[in-house]
């Protein structure tokens, strides 16, 4: 049709689209798009990591006892296997850019693998809790409470009733930790996506920005944990 | 300018007529013209809200609605008319339609993601529409805690949902616009060159993209308070219902800006078209934007004077607050200069501009009082603040987006529209809305409280006056929207520039516009607005 006219100046490579004058272009745009998604996620839990400032400051003592009833050693592990996810994952992104479909495949499949490993260990703290009735709403107990908070406090320390604000302190967990799963998830379906399309020979050297942005939505996911491990397991 | 001839054998319109072309297409313009045919629903579901409400509000007595429907009628009018049609008005349907054109572009920079951006909205009006068919949500469109985690009797999950989920559909466009107008530029079109109306939506889509995430996640806060019983907000688990202010008012007053800001871009450009000149002082007008954008992320707490809010906070809320009606005020007497000495044209879309002004003065310059913090403890909650924020809602942003509307309608469907019964509707629309809100003015200053559905005797003059206005601007709006539909089928063609204006959609794109929106190559080579440019007097 007419947009032949203005666009027969040049050369489309396949993989080029249409409405871009050049691949220069079109890379700069998604390269930019993908920041400002990043951008918009930071202020997404921005939100969460003021509420969380908030009381925080409010009811140190509840933060204080909620962080003493957490497996520190569980949340190191997890941190630990994301970390290795992340390993991975830039080791696909290195893969890609040799042209070695085989080894984004590999790669990947491990970063899931390592997800995996981090759902299972969290299944196991989210049980945990649901155990010692520590989920507000669904089956809070004070009582419960405030037993396994007696049982997890360092032995000189005394504890006659819950602090004020431990609620928050778990509700805050939940949702944090939950936003981060609820990410790993899509991150999931994308990387699935990706290996399908790895798989059906999709990328080469020179084009693989699908394998290269999903790398840097994962570090940010990651990135998140890092956070969260500290804030809610060791403050 | 090689047009050979008016209408062009395929156009966006008749390339393709079936409605999966429609439902499936990624041209932008077509996105655009989804996204008015949906608005345009909200908004009259909306006003026929506000219709039955101002007509309980006309006697002090109850005689029309029971006080939960009159509750619920205005937290539905409050959510349709910010989220699904101040918000996305501007940017989606002339945002979408004209940025790549302005700019000479084929399309925005993600066409794919720009029609997921219209089914989230859809989706997000969905649920909001399912929450009022099925009885109405009644916590105000402000959502605020605990009322609306704990108590509310009312569908608070579906319409929050709705909301939610639409403001994906602003992150993504704002995105996607950001983008598009940082890469996809002609050749030698340079930031300094762009119509000010990229500046606006630049401006916007900043906002979009760094405030709107922050309202989804007090949302989803709020949600998981309703339906898990989390206790972020609820003040009987230690929470703090204040922090749900401040979270909703750091979104909400960036929002208020995402509401106007397209405006300001459109009458840029109209105004610029009807006076003959170069909008006075260009760069102050654009920079204006982008300083009205960074400052009003910091101006939130005005809205919570009389809450727990240190007065400390308050007092720098309140100086910040004045401060952001600086570069607001520069646009205002830019836009004056630039009438100074041009050849005023008192076309329909000038008119709306015109009488944007004004009221958008009113609107601003009382935001000026409601900002002072002894007078906002007099003021706030009372009907004088909804005064306020109709007259730069409505007197200021419904009266752009008309403007804006009116002044593209001949590029978009290539249709002249009545111009005697357009510059009626514009009259009658601007008379009928002082007299819906200036009485408001007087009935807040004198203290009516808002979103109380039986009152004071003293204060029905007012309110009386003001749902006679609201049925005489009613039939403004009916007669704008019969003169523009009718067109479409009685009006002229429009040629591919029908007000001689400058810019790249107007002279290089036909009316309406190709698939591809271009037939030449294009390269910019003069300022904006450069009104001494006789190409533009050489339409074909
Ligand atoms: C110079 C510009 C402006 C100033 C100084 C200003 C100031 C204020 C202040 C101080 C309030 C709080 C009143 C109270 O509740 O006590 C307020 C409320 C409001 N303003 Fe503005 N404003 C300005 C422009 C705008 C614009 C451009 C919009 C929208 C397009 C807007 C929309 C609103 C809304 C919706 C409310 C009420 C929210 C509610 O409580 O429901 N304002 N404004
Ligand atoms: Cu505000």
């Amino acid at each position: 049709m007419s947009h032949a006219a203005a666009s027969t100046d040049h050369e489309h490579k396949p993989y080029q689209q249409h409405h871009f004058e050049s691949m220069e272009q079109q890379t700069q745009s998604t390269l930019l798009g993908i920041w400002l998604f990043m951008a918009q996620e930071i202020l997404f839990f921005g939100g969460l990591f003021a509420a969380y400032t908030v009381y925080r400051i409010l009811y140190p003592q509840a933060w204080a006892m909620g962080a003493g009833t957490q497996n520190v050693f569980l949340g190191m592990v997890n941190t630990i296997v994301l970390i290795g996810s992340s390993l991975s994952i830039v080791l696909a992104v290195h893969s890609a850019r040799h042209n070695d479909k085989k080894g984004i495949l590999k790669w990947f499949a491990l970063t899931l693998l390592l997800g995996l490993v981090f759902f299972g260990v969290k299944a196991i703290e989210y049980g945990t809790k649901w155990d010692h009735q520590l989920v507000p709403g669904l089956n809070w107990d004070d009582g419960h409470a405030l037993h396994t908070i007696q049982e997890h406090a360092p032995k000189n320390v005394e504890i006659n009733e819950l602090p004020k604000g431990i609620q928050l302190y778990y509700s805050l967990y939940f949702v944090m930790t939950g936003m981060h799963a609820l990410h790993m998830i899509i991150g999931f379906g994308l990387a699935i996506w990706i290996m399908i399309k790895a798989a059906r020979g999709r990328f080469n050297a020179e084009y693989y920005p699908h394998v290269e942005y999903f790398g840097l939505y994962w570090h940010f996911v990651d990135i998140v944990w890092i956070f969260l491990f500290p804030l809610l397991y060791l403050v | 300018m090689n047009d050979n001839n008016t209408t062009p054998p395929l156009n966006y319109l008749t390339n393709g007529h079936t409605v999966k072309s429609w439902l499936l297409t990624v041209d932008h313009k077509r996105i655009g013209i989804l996204y008015l045919i949906a608005m345009t629903c909200f908004f009259l579901i909306g006003a026929t809200a506000a219709t039955l409400f101002r007509l309980e509000l006309a006697t002090h007595n109850a005689n029309v609605l029971a006080n939960d429907t009159y509750n619920r009628l205005f937290t539905m009018h409050g959510i349709i008319m910010v989220f699904f049609f101040l918000i996305p008005a501007v940017p989606g349907v002339l945002g979408n339609f004209f940025v790549p054109l302005m700019i000479g572009a084929k399309d925005v920079a993600f066409p794919r993601l720009n029609l997921a951006s219209w089914y989230i909205y859809m989706a997000g009006g969905l649920f909001t529409l399912a929450a009022i068919i099925g009885g109405g949500i009644d916590t105000g469109w402000t959502f605020y805690t605990p009322y609306s985690s704990v108590y509310a009797d009312s569908h608070v999950i579906l319409a929050g949902t709705g909301v939610f989920i639409t403001g994906f559909s602003s992150i993504l466009t704002g995105l996607n616009f950001i983008v598009t107008i940082h890469k996809m530029r002609a050749p030698g079109l340079t930031w300094m060159r762009l119509p000010l109306f990229i500046w606006a939506q630049y401006s916007t889509a900043i906002i979009n993209v760094l405030g709107t995430p922050v309202l989804a996640i007090t949302l989803l806060l709020v949600l998981a308070e309703r339906v898990l019983g989390f206790g972020i907000f609820d003040p009987q688990k230690g929470g703090d219902p204040v922090l749900y202010q401040h979270m909703f008012w750091f979104y909400s007053h960036p929002a208020v800006y995402i509401m106007i800001l397209p405006g300001f871009g459109v009458v840029s450009e109209v105004l610029a078209c009807f006076s003959r000149k170069r909008i006075y002082g260009y760069e102050f007008v654009a920079f204006s934007s982008l300083a009205i954008a960074a400052i009003g992320f910091f101006v939130w707490g005005h809205h919570m004077f009389t809450s727990s809010q240190s007065p400390y906070a308050g007092l720098i809320f309140s100086i910040l607050t004045y401060l952001v009606g600086i570069p607001t005020a520069i646009k205002i007497f830019n836009w004056t200069a630039t009438l100074y000495k041009g050849s005023v044209q008192l076309s329909a879309p000038m008119l709306y501009t015109l009488g944007f002004i004004g009221l958008f003065l009113v609107g601003g310059l009382t935001g000026l009082f409601l900002a002072t913090k002894a007078i906002n403890v007099h003021l706030h909650d009372t009907y004088f603040v909804v005064a306020h924020f109709h007259y730069v809602m409505v007197g200021g942003m419904m009266m752009a987006w008309l403007a804006g509307l009116h002044f593209w309608w001949p590029k978009m469907f290539g249709k002249l529209y009545n111009e005697f019964w357009a510059r009626v509707g514009a009259v009658i629309i601007f008379f009928g809305f002082n007299f819906t809100f200036f009485p408001q003015f007087i009935a807040g200053y004198m203290g009516m409280p808002r979103r109380y559905h039986v009152y004071d005797i003293e204060y029905q003059p007012f309110q009386m006056l003001s749902t006679a206005g609201a049925f005489f601007m009613g039939i403004g709006l009916i007669i704008c929207l019969v003169t523009l539909v009718s067109s479409l089928i009685t009006g002229k063609a429009s040629g591919k520039n029908p007000w001689k204006a400058t810019g790249l959609e107007w002279n290089y794109a036909s009316s309406p516009p190709d698939t591809h929106n271009f037939t030449v190559p294009i390269k910019v080579d003069v300022e904006a607005y450069d009104y001494t440019d006789e190409r533009i007097y050489q339409d074909a």
